[in-house]
């Protein structure tokens, strides 16, 4: 008993000074006031009022939520398939791993060099362009393909469908293959086996993944802006905004905001769905 | 499961571009770093060269590339132990009960999930606040630690939910002390996970950005010098960069997969 506060110390050690004390100051400075040259000790509710109610909030909201139902969906239907086929479709355990880390292996390398690497397959000049004129599907080049909608959701496709693939394989290597072969017994096609036994089953691992994608989207700011050009907006990039014109307490109670919605969507999330037998 | 030829191979066909939608983008600016001097950003290869490669050491203009990578390699490994250490003891910890672990296992998980640039924001606003000037070995390690910390924690988690205690009950039967059952009976058993959990802490540290943004102080991180390059470099020096230290990910990567397989394969030998 002793022993393990001891062990539990320095997590608890490092989580109070980096995480717990810096959110508490983002909630002390929300309510401070602030001019152009400081930032003033005190107790106004002014940040509040200014971010709830402006226009652009509201417009930067629902595009970040429109970012976040796409990049949801798509890394969903992909996650869910590559999963599949790891746990149902590779026989073999050893190539099962070896899959399972060519999956994971991008995630462990720097993100804003896989954001940069799509320049040369997209842009005005890129290889898919030159494919499409060469084989005359088109006649001048795509110039939605970089710096706009489609490639934030593209980078984001490709950075975060690991957040999908890996809690969604867990809960399906746990699934009695008994309940598969039961059901094949009984006549069920292989799509009434998805549908009925082997989704239902995963539903834990699809919240997980789903509450990693939708925080990761929601706060996210530096692919928006490097992949959108500066076209898009987001609700991190505002805040990130507010701080390199050094608005401190506006940016706070903005990171509060944003905060409490996130809390709100995994609030959400977790009504719908038990995660507890997952932990 | 039965689920006929064509569906079989339609999901492999299917996580084939998957993968290759994974590296494909990786490995076309692989190619294009080796462009001739005169080459832009894009297709044709005009030439094949080392001369972005070259670049990348001599010139000023890419900025402070020598020593942004020195301090990421070393905050990279200051990381990598304090994860280790910190992940593995609390590990230990979390296969009792003890007053305040729930807590603590949410205070982890919200530390996953919660925004990175709130960390940032706040982890900079409490040193400005209190007077500390933000620097690399400091705020910008604490704030890395919250992001590594919980993979670490979680891949404990995974670990000891199926060790079996009989082997240390074992141990203490025969009447080892608590260290000796750690360090000959349960280290040897969780050892590739460990390395896995070094991995992590490396890796996820040497590439972080959004949370380092805030809290690095004046000495860039190498993250943080290539966002700045993205915005100003126009030529395939970034692209050797990116060549460079994706390598360096997958050379550390390489290292760690070895250890782990190397351990693995002792523990079953061990064991008979």
């Amino acid at each position: 008993m002793k022993a393990s506060y001891y062990q539990a110390a320095p997590l608890a050690l490092v989580l109070g000074v980096f995480l717990m004390l810096p959110m508490a100051v983002l909630v002390v400075v929300s309510f401070f006031d602030y001019d152009s040259v400081q930032i003033i000790p005190g107790f106004v509710l002014t940040n509040y009022r200014d971010v709830l109610g402006s226009a652009v909030t509201w417009r930067t909201y629902l595009s970040t939520l429109r970012f976040t139902a796409i990049v949801w969906a798509v890394t969903l239907v992909v996650g869910f398939w590559v999963a599949f086929y790891l746990a149902f479709v590779v026989r073999s355990r050893v190539t099962q791993l070896v899959l399972f880390l060519v999956c994971t292996i991008p995630f462990l390398t720097s993100n804003i060099i896989r954001m940069i690497s799509w320049v040369p397959f997209l842009g005005r000049e890129g290889l898919l362009n030159s494919l499409l004129l060469r084989l005359g599907l088109i006649h001048a080049p795509l110039e939605f393909l970089l710096f706009s909608d489609f490639a934030v959701v593209l980078a984001y496709v490709h950075l975060y469908t690991l957040f999908m693939v890996t809690p969604i394989f867990n809960t399906m290597m746990r699934i009695d293959h008994r309940l598969i072969e039961a059901a094949i017994d009984n006549g069920a096609r292989p799509g009434q086996i998805v549908a009925h036994v082997v989704v239902p089953l995963c539903k834990p691992g699809i919240a997980i993944g789903s509450i990693f994608v939708v925080t990761l989207v929601m706060g996210d700011f530096i692919t928006v802006r490097l992949m959108s050009g500066g076209q898009s907006a987001s609700v991190g990039l505002m805040i990130s905004n507010q701080i390199s014109l050094l608005q401190y307490p506006a940016a706070c109670a903005n990171a509060v905001v944003l905060l409490a919605v996130v809390l709100l969507m995994i609030a959400a999330i977790l009504r719908i769905v038990d995660i507890r037998r997952e932990l | 499961m039965t689920f006929g030829l064509v569906g079989r191979m339609a999901l492999t066909a299917f996580f084939c571009l998957f993968v290759l939608f994974l590296y494909g983008p990786t490995l076309t600016i692989v190619v294009l770093s080796f462009q001739g001097p005169d080459g832009g950003l894009t297709f044709p290869m005009n030439g094949v060269s080392l001369h972005w490669f070259a670049h990348l050491f001599e010139q000023q203009a890419v900025g402070d590339f020598g020593g942004a990578l020195g301090r990421s390699l070393l905050l990279g490994l200051i990381v990598m132990t304090l994860t280790v250490v910190i992940s593995l003891a609390a590990g230990l910890a979390f296969r009792r009960r003890f007053a305040g672990s729930g807590v603590l296992f949410t205070l982890t998980v919200a530390s996953l999930i919660i925004p990175s640039i709130l960390v940032s924001l706040g982890i900079g606003l409490l040193f400005n606040l209190s007077g500390l000037d933000p620097a690399w070995y400091s705020s910008a390690l604490g704030a890395q630690l919250t992001w590594t910390l919980p993979f670490g924690l979680l891949i404990m988690f995974a670990v000891f939910n199926r060790f079996n205690r009989a082997w240390e009950e074992a141990a203490l039967d025969l009447g080892a002390s608590p260290w000796q059952r750690f360090r000959h009976v349960v280290l040897p058993i969780i050892g590739p996970s460990v390395v896995g959990v070094a991995l992590f802490g490396f890796t996820l540290s040497y590439d972080e950005f959004a949370r380092t943004l805030l809290t690095a102080g004046s000495d860039n991180t190498l993250p943080l010098e290539i966002f700045g390059m993205t915005t100003n470099v126009t030529t395939p020096v970034l692209y050797a960069l990116g060549t460079v230290t994706t390598g360096l990910s997958f050379l550390v990567i390489a290292v760690a997969l070895i250890a782990m397989a190397a351990l693995r394969r002792a523990a079953d030998r061990r064991s008979g």
